[in-house]
């Protein structure tokens, strides 16, 4: 009877679930297990599955001959300017939708929906001639303000549904007993909205992080992040499928284990809001 | 205990009151002017500029001769065969990834709903598509599509499900759908993680009095499940294809738009346009022409969005 339950368990749960986690992280397994097998191996013998066949070459060529800790700066440094920018311009806008109804509010509203939906290569260039004109090509604050035009919009809405969760009552309380609103907002709100701030600005973080095309358009020789620095490991006659794969692994894991860390809250804030993913 | 001074605070305050409305009346548009500016200057500036550069013969590297030509580019563009080509692309591309994402993403959710010992392992990552740049996903796949030594064709080789090794990317006739798998596992997860918080919304209680009236667990999914989840499945659904139709990181990574014209979709044609041949004039005018057709999309998410923001 006991058995029956389990082997029912076994084929309706556990083995599907597997099934779908396989596919989920198969290819990135994967590229795992590529990264670890010299680069000579994959050609004659094919990917190692076990550790016999292991070895960090690809890892130490990487971190060794190739520039890949500075484009790790270079994405940092774009990637926390534009949590900082997206994050200071949104707090107060949030507040304003979700404490106030003022006339204008919808449409304002609607900007920000509506920037959000429309293509990047609408943008893309337009931003291109604007930063040529202005001598910021291949500056970090070219790719800062052009992953901004994705940042700002998003952190507006979810901040905007983390901040109407917390109740009015508190900053009348905090008014009546002397605040001004802003004292208010300062003392009261962003407090309480802190960890919703947070997973907003690690969300700006890991998309920043993971941009590709402002970086290949904007950036160049001297601000070159990750993701540009990736394709360029592919090596010019032959493809180093084991370099690439190191590349990859190395730079994705960062926002990989952050989007583990925060995943839980944000969907609370995605399902909520309404947001490009 | 409190009541004389909040006696006072009530009555006190009339006139400063009136000047604490104005001030109040004024108070939100000052706090949304950074927001507002900030994206006036780098969104909608630039935007505007892109819908004047798309009247203009513009190529970049003759910045002096670019001048005004009306409606030439986009005559040019409806007589390009390579715009319907890629018109109807990217039909394909959003018909047919937009359904598989959803379904694979229902199927992952509805399995990782069930009570398990290792579900917060298993959520976690099922989830790990989401977290991974374009990049490295695109290349990620080239590896697995390699005609030579990738593992699909040794795969399908061993197993006797083709009998030669098929150059995935380089076929004209496939390289297509081979865009649209990986895609469609990019995007899946979001989908499971969106209806997996639409399926936890649903009371058990529900599924308890089905089961006593003794429906079957297909019923019980359609009657209870579908609709409880049809919101969710909506408003998902249009916030993707918008995604997906702007999505051309990973189509430029993975094919660049080839072999040919075969994996060309709209913003990838505009995208190319302008960026090997600088043809900024052209590239615009077929940004424009791209986004005027997902407005259509655009307008009814946003109907439904704002409905949702006034309740």
């Amino acid at each position: 009877m006991k058995r029956d339950g389990f082997l029912k368990r076994l084929l309706t749960t556990h083995i599907p679930v597997a099934l779908v986690v396989l596919v989920a992280i198969g290819p990135f397994a994967w590229m795992i297990l590529t990264s670890l097998t010299p680069s000579e191996a994959i050609v004659a013998k094919g990917v190692a599955f076990s550790p016999a066949g292991w070895g960090a070459d690809n890892y130490v060529r990487l971190l060794g001959h190739t520039d890949f800790l500075g484009n790790m700066g270079h994405s940092l440094i774009v990637a926390l300017g534009t949590v900082a920018l997206g994050l200071v311009v949104s707090v107060t806008a949030a507040y304003a939708f979700s404490r106030f109804r003022f006339f204008g509010r919808r449409v304002l509203m609607l900007q920000f929906l509506l920037v959000n939906m429309f293509p990047i290569v609408l943008l893309i260039l337009p931003l291109f001639t604007l930063m040529r004109r202005l001598g910021l090509l291949d500056t970090h604050l070219a790719l800062i303000i052009a992953n901004a035009t994705v940042a700002i919009p998003f952190a507006v809405w979810m901040l905007t549904s983390y901040v109407g969760a917390i109740p009015k009552s508190l900053d009348e309380a905090a008014m009546i007993d002397g605040c001004s609103r802003l004292q208010a907002l300062r003392r009261v709100v962003l407090p309480l909205a802190l960890p919703g701030i947070i997973s907003t600005g690690i969300y700006i973080f890991i998309t920043s992080w993971n941009e590709y095309l402002y970086a290949l358009t904007l950036g160049g020789r001297h601000v070159r992040t990750v993701t540009v620095a990736i394709q360029t490991l592919i090596g010019e006659y032959q493809i180093e499928w084991g370099l690439l794969a190191a590349g990859g692994v190395v730079g994705a894991l960062p926002v990989t284990i952050l989007f583990l860390i925060v995943q839980r809250r944000l969907v609370g804030g995605l399902t909520q809001g309404a947001v490009k993913g | 205990m409190s009541s004389i001074d909040d006696v006072m605070a009530l009555e006190a305050p009339r006139p400063p009151r009136r000047r604490r409305l104005r001030r109040s009346a004024f108070l939100p548009y000052a706090l949304l002017t950074p927001a507002v500016i900030v994206t006036l200057i780098i969104v909608f500036a630039p935007m505007v500029e892109a819908l004047v550069t798309s009247f203009y013969d513009y190529v970049l590297f003759r910045p002096n001769a670019a001048k005004f030509v009306g409606f030439a580019n986009f005559v040019k563009l409806f007589n390009d065969p390579v715009f319907w080509t890629s018109l109807w692309q990217t039909a394909l591309w959003i018909g047919l990834t937009l359904p598989l994402q959803m379904s694979l993403g229902l199927i992952a959710a509805l399995l990782l709903n069930k009570e398990f010992a290792w579900r917060g392992i298993a959520r976690a990552l099922v989830i790990i598509p989401w977290a991974l740049p374009s990049v490295v996903i695109a290349l990620m796949w080239r590896w697995i599509y390699d005609p030579n030594i990738g593992i699909l064709n040794d795969l399908l080789l061993r197993l006797d499900i083709i009998r030669a090794a098929v150059p995935w990317l380089a076929s004209p006739d496939v390289a297509l759908y081979a865009v649209i798998a990986t895609l469609t596992w990019q995007g899946f997860p979001f989908f499971a993680v969106m209806i997996l918080a639409g399926l936890q919304g649903i009371p058990k209680s529900q599924y308890e009095a089905a089961a006593i009236d003794g429906a079957s667990a297909w019923r019980q999914f359609r009657h209870i499940t579908l609709p409880g989840i049809a919101p969710i499945l909506a408003t998902a659904g249009l916030l993707r294809t918008i995604w997906v139709a702007n999505s051309i990181d990973v189509i430029f990574v993975m094919t660049g738009g080839g072999p040919g014209y075969s994996t060309y979709t709209l913003p990838l044609f505009a995208f190319v346009k302008a960026r090997q041949n600088l043809d900024f004039g052209y590239g615009s005018a077929i940004a424009v022409t791209f986004t005027v057709i997902l407005g259509a999309v655009v307008a009814v998410y946003i109907a439904r969005t704002m409905r949702e923001v006034e309740r």
